[in-house]
């Protein structure tokens, strides 16, 4: 279940299908990233895509990282939802990658969720976010 | 020297209110330690054999004498007294309490201090040389290359949890004071027609399976610099290996896809990756560069230095190397005194080495790989007066890049990691070999020590190397010969069996003593070593 979510049109109800299932199936709307699976498979079909779950089995695991900034890189505005293993302290990152909702396995707690998006207001590289990296702010 | 603006200091400020929170939290049951693990190893906070280990980030291994007086003030207040130099060019302290620990951090954030990323799988902090801005060979000084690479790393969000750590060194010169080839990245400046470039050697490591870099793209415009270090990164974080902790480092991707095909891969990333515009304009590598200007050196110094105290000349022939300005020297300090523990400072040994920089080295230090200290701006005509002082500190071993000037990790002494003590082991060798004539005699040996096959002792690229094993619940202590970390880069090979503690020690002299017996002209030890190859060696130590 989506627990944040950062974005307002409506939630999709079409559960989430494989990469293998999508690629076979033309009519899906929502695909699920395993931490192996190519996100560039699905440039050619983003136009139809509505939400990209990206799989975080465990937290140590950045391949999911890479996979959200690729998508975002090539143009993907649909809902791009982190799942699984989701810590309050990588909510961060993981917004500046382009992750704009998160199904956490475990619940989280929104007051530390709130001081963790809050506290590092300047950035040091652009990455999939608005956050203007400190380089632009010292040379316009 | 960089100095941060509020955009620097406001990041550091944060992340010490971040850890007080997290640390906040972990005290009052909140979260257990399992989920603090990741959070305070973010922080270089680890758990060790007895108490926590802080490891305190010191960018490119370069200080002023006020942070330095910051580090003793940390080993007065919240350790026992003393640091830990290590091989990384930070320090460590050993006995830190979990409650102190934010406290310590703000106080290291108000000289311009952190613990940004020196643990956890995420770009460590950025080595570079501890001659630079000193050194008569260097094409440039590559400090302002490290800076903008540190600031590209610190938080970065895509790159904080990769396959394993990730290490990378910025030089500038043929000769590599910093073990280049043996990092993740391996970054050399090189100049074409007055414009810098970068080669980029990627693939490097030490642990379990040490590799050589390979060079994958001998030039990198400046404006492509962090575009190209993405694309790097981004290749590994994606297909690097997570199956298995040991197979886990770029080393192994590079070498079980080819550098050809790696280099592949991250060139067509690169294409992409360019397209996005994520590289700063040169106005930034120029603003931070304009910190990194030689100091006011003054001209027309002396280059005369009076040798008539025979241990300052000792000291002098041994410890102090040329300058790139006339009347300048550069002057190491070796913090291996015979029977010490390899890079242990104490405080007031600390706070001497800064009043010394202020006073005599343009407010600058630097730590080096090799865990010692470099004052590297200090006129010749001041040399004695640095030695008298580093004398009264017990500072002034005379052993720089001798069998004593041993690298260390902390072993089982300290570290939850390893399987083998190796300081005893450093402080019996250094023992054996205290007669000072006789190291001289020896010459250039470099001698360093794993207490696990993590290899943070460097022993792949010792002359000798020695790793510390666990045999069956004894210690036991492998030898391994002809490594080098330097710009003739090689991988020390193992001799055959391990030996006892004592076994070890002489072993090691026997190693030695055969090197002087076949030796010829000038030979180093290593030049011997792959001159005559390894079975001469073994007759002498197992025959």
């Amino acid at each position: 279940m989506t627990e944040l979510r950062f974005r307002t049109d409506e939630v999709l109800e079409q559960p989430a299908v494989t990469m293998d299932a999508f690629l076979d199936q033309s009519n899906a709307t929502a695909v699920r990233l395993e931490p192996d699976d190519d996100a560039r498979a699905l440039i050619p079909h983003l136009g139809r895509i509505a939400l990209i779950e990206v799989a975080f089995p465990k937290f140590r695991d950045g391949r999911g990282y890479s996979s959200a900034r690729i998508l975002r890189e090539a143009g993907y505005t649909g809902e791009l939802r982190a799942q699984g293993d989701v810590l309050v302290d990588q909510i961060a990152f993981m917004r500046r990658c382009g992750f704009d909702s998160f199904a956490p396995e475990a619940s989280l707690n929104m007051a530390d969720v709130d001081a963790a998006l809050a506290r590092f207001p300047l950035v040091y590289q652009p990455a999939a976010d608005a956050g203007v990296p400190v380089w632009k702010l010292r040379h316009g | 020297m960089y100095k941060y603006d509020q955009y620097d200091q406001a990041i550091v400020d944060a992340r010490v209110d971040e850890f007080r929170d997290q640390v906040k939290r972990r005290l009052a049951g909140e979260i257990t330690e399992d989920q603090f693990k990741p959070l305070r190893l973010m922080n270089g906070l680890y758990l060790q054999l007895h108490a926590y280990m802080l490891r305190v980030a010191i960018p490119y291994g370069t200080m002023d004498s006020r942070q330095m007086r910051m580090l003793a003030h940390v080993a007065r207040k919240y350790d026992r007294d003393y640091g830990h130099f290590t091989t990384r060019q930070n320090i460590q302290y050993n006995w830190i309490k979990l409650e102190e620990c934010p406290d310590l951090l703000a106080d290291l954030a108000t000289v311009e201090m952190h613990a940004f990323q020196t643990s956890g799988n995420c770009i460590r902090n950025i080595s570079s040389d501890q001659y630079a801005g000193a050194a008569a060979d260097e094409v440039a000084d590559p400090r302002p290359w490290a800076e903008l690479l540190r600031q590209w790393s610190t938080l970065h969000p895509e790159f904080s949890f990769l396959p394993r750590k990730f290490k990378i060194a910025v030089i500038a010169s043929d000769e590599d004071r910093a073990a280049m080839r043996l990092h993740d990245i391996g970054i050399q400046l090189k100049e074409r027609g007055g414009v810098l470039g970068a080669a980029f050697y990627v693939g490097g490591g030490m642990g379990r399976t040490p590799m050589i870099a390979p060079l994958i793209r001998d030039w990198v415009p400046a404006e492509d610099l962090l575009s190209y270090s993405e694309a790097c990164l981004r290749v590994y974080n994606r297909y690097g290996r997570r199956d298995n902790v040991y197979k886990a480092r770029i080393k192994i991707l590079v070498h079980e896809l080819g550098a050809e095909e790696y280099t592949r891969q991250v060139e067509e990333e690169f294409v992409h990756v360019k397209a996005l515009g994520i590289d700063p304009p040169v106005a930034e590598l120029e603003r931070i560069s304009a910190f990194f200007t030689p100091p006011a050196f003054e001209a027309g110094l002396t280059e005369d230095v009076d040798r008539s105290d025979p241990d300052f000349a000792v000291w002098l022939d041994q410890n102090v190397k040329p300058h790139k300005q006339p009347g300048y020297a550069i002057v190491n300090i070796s913090l291996k005194p015979i029977g010490g523990i390899p890079g242990d400072a104490t405080s007031a040994q600390i706070d001497t080495m800064a009043d010394l920089a202020e006073r005599y080295s343009f407010d600058e230090l630097r730590v080096t790989h090799a865990q010692n200290i470099v004052l590297p701006h200090v006129a010749k005509r001041d040399l004695y007066a640095v030695w008298q002082a580093l004398n009264d500190a017990e500072l002034a071993n005379a052993n720089l890049d001798l069998i004593s000037d041993i690298i260390a990790c902390p072993g089982m002494d300290y570290c939850s990691l390893a399987n083998a003590r190796s300081i005893p082991v450093a402080q019996k060798i250094a023992q054996r070999f205290a007669d000072a004539e006789r190291q001289r005699d020896i010459g250039e040996l470099k001698l360093k020590i794993s207490g696990c096959i993590n290899a943070c002792g460097h022993h792949h690229a010792g002359h000798i190397g020695i790793l510390g094993v666990d045999k069956k619940g004894v210690e036991n202590y492998q030898l391994t010969l002809g490594g080098s970390g330097a710009e003739d880069v090689s991988i020390g090979k193992i001799t055959g069996p391990g030996f006892s503690e004592d076994g070890i020690v002489d072993a090691v002299e026997k190693a030695v003593e055969k090197y002087r017996e076949l030796r010829t002209g000038d030979e180093r030890f290593v030049d011997t070593y792959r001159r005559v190859g390894v079975d001469p060696f073994k007759e002498a130590i197992y025959g």
